[in-house]
């Protein structure tokens, strides 16, 4: 039988267009990489997630409008590249954990304990894992800034400042260079968050999302900016080149 | 009420342990099923053990390769509607086997979905809508599934079916009238479970030959009339250029008025007298 997917947007085969004939059938994988690049910054007292709006197969872009920014708590927002159905299933489950844990304790989730949550999330599905490569963004008990930065199968990790997707590779070096403080080891403790105000980390967030919408065909279309603090969360859209 | 007939029970996987084969572990369980049996997948209705594979079966999976399938759907959402056409036919192989499938299907009232690949996962696929909308008219609550939901249900059938690695081989493309918030509904699901809702859709391939077109020349404001003339200019590229694409469509339209139609077959004009056509390679230095 002729080879060919029938799908056509799972899986690309050029094998079939050069009579390689080696391979009989179309195939199927149970994983795609949808692409995007989600990122958040950290500061004393407000915290910016941001994410692009493409979500592409291949070399196709199936919508310019996908959110992957999402408000999991009034202080968690959690936005995930990868793969999106395993992202939106992800989400789905710990959003009716976190209204579980609304119900059981009269209060919203706080991040710290969300960012644990979703890692013994990932890490049940060690062996089939969710393919999303996530931030968690949110204000402690505190008030401080907080970012927690994953894998697919958990290991997480506080930090001031990340960066995940197809564009990690491009911006992340930029926001060691331009964010990088003071070792959380140090004594006595200095505060590792971010020098930068809310205006500047929001500026130096669009750059980046401009930057890497230059280099990487995964990220483009627009960038959604959720900007937390002490007064609530806030959204900014800039519009990105569309190529 | 009694309780639904489901085909899609969530405690039976392909391949289960079926009920009798293990008789001890039966009684166990209906102690324990005795206690929920209200709730239809797990007590009276269900149909063997869940989470488990039948060592005599093995893993039983259905479509891991397609064989009669369709092609593109295309769909475009105007001012006031949704409307979505693909052509009738239904390929085996590279054969044009059946010419006169209808590959869109009206949900309820408010919903049409059109599918791309395997005939036989989308027959699947409309026994599961049609238990739903059994269900959904027997409650006679004047309150009918919006296309929203529909979008939704089948996400999660899908995903479901990529984690059993038993997928069901198709896109489907939802569009509707969302009735609560008065404005058209539009989205397309694949077969892992990856899904979205935009302006216009296509599925196979017209995602790569009519999605130009529609990001060309889509507007918010658009008229039925336009709205029809693009999704013609749209199906004319993909039935010239999409060997297993025949002239031969339908066209769906659901707007706020009630019941969606889905239309008789039509034609559409081709030329097919292009110059490079008939000598093809005089502009390809090199061929012969």
């Amino acid at each position: 039988m002729e080879t060919y997917d029938a799908v056509g947007e799972n899986n690309f085969n050029p094998s079939s267009y050069h009579g390689n004939h080696t391979k009989q059938h179309a195939t199927w994988s149970p994983y795609d990489n949808n692409g995007g690049t989600v990122m958040a910054v950290a500061g004393e007292d407000y915290v910016i997630c941001a994410a692009d709006t493409r979500m592409s197969t291949g070399y196709s872009i199936m919508t310019r409008q996908y959110t992957k920014v999402d408000e999991m708590s009034p202080k968690t927002l959690m936005a995930s590249a990868g793969f999106m159905a395993d992202a939106a299933t992800l989400k789905k489950l710990l959003k009716g954990r976190c209204d579980q844990y609304q119900f059981a304790n009269n209060k919203p989730i706080g991040c710290v304990a969300f960012a644990q949550m979703l890692s013994n999330t990932l890490y049940m599905r060690r062996f089939f894992p969710y393919y999303a490569f996530n931030i968690v963004a949110g204000l402690d008990a505190e008030g401080k800034g907080a970012v927690f930065t994953y894998d697919a199968v958990g290991s997480y990790e506080r930090t001031n400042y990340s960066c995940q997707g197809s564009g990690q590779q491009l911006i992340m070096p930029v926001l060691d260079n331009q964010l990088k403080t003071v070792s959380p080891l140090v004594l006595p403790a200095v505060s590792s968050a971010t020098p930068l105000s809310e205006e500047e980390a929001i500026d130096l967030i669009k750059d980046c999302f401009a930057t890497a919408g230059e280099r990487d065909i995964y990220t483009g279309d627009a960038v959604e900016l959720f900007v937390m603090n002490k007064d609530g969360i806030r959204k900014e859209t800039m519009p990105l080149k569309t190529d | 009420m009694i309780p639904s007939r489901t085909s899609h029970s969530s405690s039976i996987g392909p391949g289960v342990v079926p009920r009798g084969a293990d008789p001890a572990y039966d009684e166990e369980v209906k102690r324990e099923y005795d206690l929920r049996k209200n709730i239809p997948h797990l007590g009276k209705g269900s149909k063997g053990r869940p989470f488990s594979i039948d060592p005599n079966v093995g893993v039983m999976t259905r479509t891991q390769t397609p064989y009669v399938t369709g092609t593109s759907v295309l769909a475009v959402k105007y001012k006031d509607g949704v409307l979505m056409a693909c052509d009738t036919l239904a390929c085996y192989g590279s054969t044009k086997r059946y010419k006169s499938i209808q590959r869109m299907k009206l949900v309820g009232k408010y919903t049409v979905v059109g599918f791309t690949g395997e005939l036989s996962d989308f027959d699947y696929i409309s026994t599961l809508l049609d238990e739903l909308e059994m269900t959904d008219f027997c409650q006679d609550d004047e309150c009918p599934r919006t296309p929203k939901e529909i979008y939704n249900y089948l996400v999660r059938v899908m995903y479901n079916r990529r984690n059993k690695f038993d997928p069901l081989w198709n896109s489907l493309v939802i569009s509707g009238w969302d009735y609560v918030e008065k404005k058209p509904f539009l989205g397309c699901v694949g077969m892992i479970g990856q899904h979205y809702v935009d302006d216009h859709v296509a599925t196979g391939f017209g995602n790569h030959l009519a999605r130009p077109l529609f990001r060309e020349s889509w507007k918010e404001e658009m008229t039925e009339q336009e709205a029809e003339k693009l999704l013609k200019s749209a199906l004319l590229s993909c039935v010239m250029r999409d060997k297993q694409m025949m002239n031969k469509f339908q066209l769906s339209k659901i707007t706020a008025d009630g019941p969606g139609e889905i239309s008789e077959p039509f034609a559409i004009d081709t030329r097919w007298g292009y110059e490079n056509y008939v000598n093809p390679t005089k502009y390809a230095p090199g061929a012969w």
